[in-house]
């Protein structure tokens, strides 16, 4: 489908759109990531990541979450979808979301995704954003990067897929008129961007302070709808996706030796003479 | 020999150092073509030359630079179907890993970010290597399917002249409508600090929460030594310094020859954005700061006291 028969009914009446408006029903792509304090290793057997450590929500994905809940908290109306791709104890990071207030969740799951790259993530969840939305998105959010991949390129990704302007870093955001207005920090610059509705916003960890599950919050979450899909339900063939299907492969990897131990000085009132030693025994001067 | 793309960073012509390096490093693969998109590329074409572009493609499209990214993967993926390079190399920053990214969906391609090395390998297809899990591992990649789209950190290669005629070639791609959804509507410079631009920088010095708020101790180093400033995710949340001088996961990634760390503790968050710096100095109160056990040299004392003395030691020392 492409992009502009994905934005029609927006267009059928004003009226209409009025409406969809004042009911902003957002999707927000949340991801289980291994928790940053713990060690993190390559399997042995295939190069890829060890997740076998313990996970929760990715910190910079309650950024979204919490922009999405205060967008339909000021609208007075809408709904909250929160959509993960990962293994089953994935669940973990879509419950934090629901606790925090998200109305339902989707996670997609199947053992044909171990060791899938960003390409192969983009695509199922541009899938599932696809189906969560009946194929058409208003607005979906994300996080600025994961915590432990930090590649950042996912948004960029399902943006494309999905045939959405991105308006990325977000540092802050409205919504209204049928737009998407951002303002984020550039290297030269502090810029404001606009872009036309439905639209991707990834959001960073400036634009606001992620709440803390209530106890009603948590208590309300159990009783919140997930949905578990597979690839089939997704229509996606599973060749697609997984370690096999990866257009980039690691050639090797080798655990860094740990940084010789460096020279400490203790300062006993010159200390400076010694460091301006140093960087002048290293020709920085 | 195969062209090797290399999408300029550019603004309004002037050219970001990234460029040079990715045309040094363009020359192991093949032969650099330049890509410009948008005015300024009878300024830039000079350092083109320079650095090895056999090719310039330039696209003259004077509204590009108002839009976010997807113009520049539409011209790239235009380009790709037209000359079927050998790799594409693209600056590692945000706007740079966001145009790679919507290019390899576009084009079918493997996508590799924050690389800090790039070669042939055996087979003569790009290789790369990378730097991950906040420095633990080594990790070295290849693309296995399409056109190889290589993101490359600024600050990895030592930037080599190897002139070559660089020809100008006007190249027609189309633009989108769809491309020119996200729109710059307003842009307020940044204040002018006279300082290197941070990821370009070869000495970064930072100041976290150590400086209480204070920052003129770093600053003055910084500048004796003629480098940018950098601060902690602390020091930014407390409204010491702007957020855009903020190293660390969620703010600039930094690859100096020389990063100085005053009043900084080391969080793993912090590592991330300066672990791959060539040699890492530090001032700390603490003798226990995780930050010292990353360091080539690192002074155990108030930054007060130590700071000030080393930048008169530096004045002194450089006449
Ligand atoms: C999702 C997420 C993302 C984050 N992203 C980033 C990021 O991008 N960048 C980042 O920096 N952090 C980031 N953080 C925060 C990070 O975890 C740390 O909290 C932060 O880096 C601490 O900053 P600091 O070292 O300045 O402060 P502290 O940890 O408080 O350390 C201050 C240090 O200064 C020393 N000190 C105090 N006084 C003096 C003195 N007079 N002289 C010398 N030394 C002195 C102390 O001994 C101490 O070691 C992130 C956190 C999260 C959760
Ligand atoms: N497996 C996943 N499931 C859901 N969302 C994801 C997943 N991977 C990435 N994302 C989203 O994409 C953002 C950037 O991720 P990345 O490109 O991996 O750094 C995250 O903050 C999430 O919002």
């Amino acid at each position: 489908m492409d992009a502009d028969a994905r934005r029609e009914p927006w267009r059928e009446t004003t009226d209409r759109r009025k409406e969809d408006e004042a009911r902003m029903n957002i999707v927000v792509c949340v991801k289980y990531v291994p928790d940053a304090q713990s060690e993190r290793t390559f399997q042995e057997s295939d190069n890829t990541v060890d997740r076998a450590v313990d996970g929760l929500l990715s910190e910079l994905d309650e950024y979204a979450v919490e922009e999405a809940l205060k967008i339909v908290e000021a609208a007075g109306e809408g709904e909250v979808t929160v959509v993960t791709v990962g293994p089953g104890a994935a669940a973990d990071a879509l419950k934090k979301a629901l606790q925090m207030g998200a109305d339902k969740g989707v996670h997609v799951q199947d053992e044909a995704l171990h060791g899938s790259d960003a390409v192969a993530t983009s695509l199922v969840l541009a899938k599932a954003v696809e189906k969560a939305t009946d194929g058409s998105p208003e607005l979906v959010l994300t996080g600025m990067s994961s915590t432990d991949g930090v590649m950042g390129v996912v948004p960029a990704m399902l943006a494309e897929r999905l045939g959405l302007p991105q308006v990325t870093y977000a540092s802050e955001l409205t919504v209204g008129d049928g737009k998407v207005t951002i303002r984020r920090d550039g290297d030269t610059a502090s810029e404001t961007i606009e872009a036309s509705l439905p639209a991707l916003v990834s959001v960073t960890d400036q634009i606001n302070e992620p709440r803390y599950p209530s106890f009603k919050g948590i208590m309300a979450a159990k009783k919140k709808p997930v949905e578990a899909w597979s690839l089939a339900d997704l229509g996606v063939d599973a060749g697609d996706v997984g370690l096999d299907a990866a257009w980039t492969a690691v050639v090797s990897f080798a655990k860094r030796p740990p940084r010789e131990q460096g020279q400490l000085v203790t300062d006993e009132g010159d200390g400076g003479t010694k460091l301006a030693e140093f960087l002048s025994a290293q020709k920085f001067l | 020999m195969a062209e090797v793309l290399v999408l300029a960073d550019h603004a309004g012509g002037r050219l970001r150092k990234a460029t040079a390096e990715l045309l040094t490093l363009a020359r192991r693969l093949g032969e650099p073509s330049a890509v410009h998109v948008g005015p300024g590329a009878d300024t830039a074409q000079k350092t083109y030359a320079k650095y090895g572009a056999h090719k310039v493609y330039v696209v003259d499209d004077a509204d590009a630079g108002s839009y976010l990214v997807a113009p520049q993967a539409e011209v790239l993926a235009q380009l790709i179907e037209k000359v079927s390079p050998a790799a594409v190399l693209i600056p590692s920053n945000a706007a740079g890993k966001e145009i790679a990214a919507r290019l390899a969906i576009k084009s079918g391609s493997g996508l590799i970010t924050d690389a800090v090395d790039v070669r042939a390998g055996d087979d003569g297809a790009p290789e790369t290597t990378q730097s991950v899990f906040a420095g633990s591992y080594t990790v070295t990649a290849k693309v296995t399917t399409g056109t190889p789209i290589i993101c490359v950190k600024p600050n990895s290669a030592a930037i080599e002249a190897s002139p070559e005629a660089g020809a100008v070639e006007s190249v027609d791609v189309t633009i989108s409508d769809a491309a020119k959804a996200a729109k710059i509507t307003d842009a307020q410079p940044k204040k002018a600090t006279g300082r290197p631009e941070l990821t370009e920088a070869a000495i970064v010095v930072s100041g976290g929460r150590g400086t209480g708020g204070d920052f003129s101790p770093v600053e003055e180093f910084a500048d004796s030594l003629g480098a940018a400033v950098g601060a902690s995710r602390a020091a930014v949340d407390a409204g010491w310094y702007p957020h855009s001088n903020q190293v660390g996961q969620t703010g600039k990634q930094v690859s100096p020859q020389l990063y100085v760390a005053a009043g900084i503790s080391g969080a793993i968050q912090h590592r991330a954005g300066m672990q791959t710096s060539k040699t890492i100095v530090a001032v700390n109160k603490d003798e226990e700061a995780p930050i010292f056990e990353l360091v080539d040299f690192g002074v155990v004392g108030d930054l007060f006291s130590v700071l000030p003395q080393a930048t008169a030691e530096v004045k002194k020392r450089k006449g």
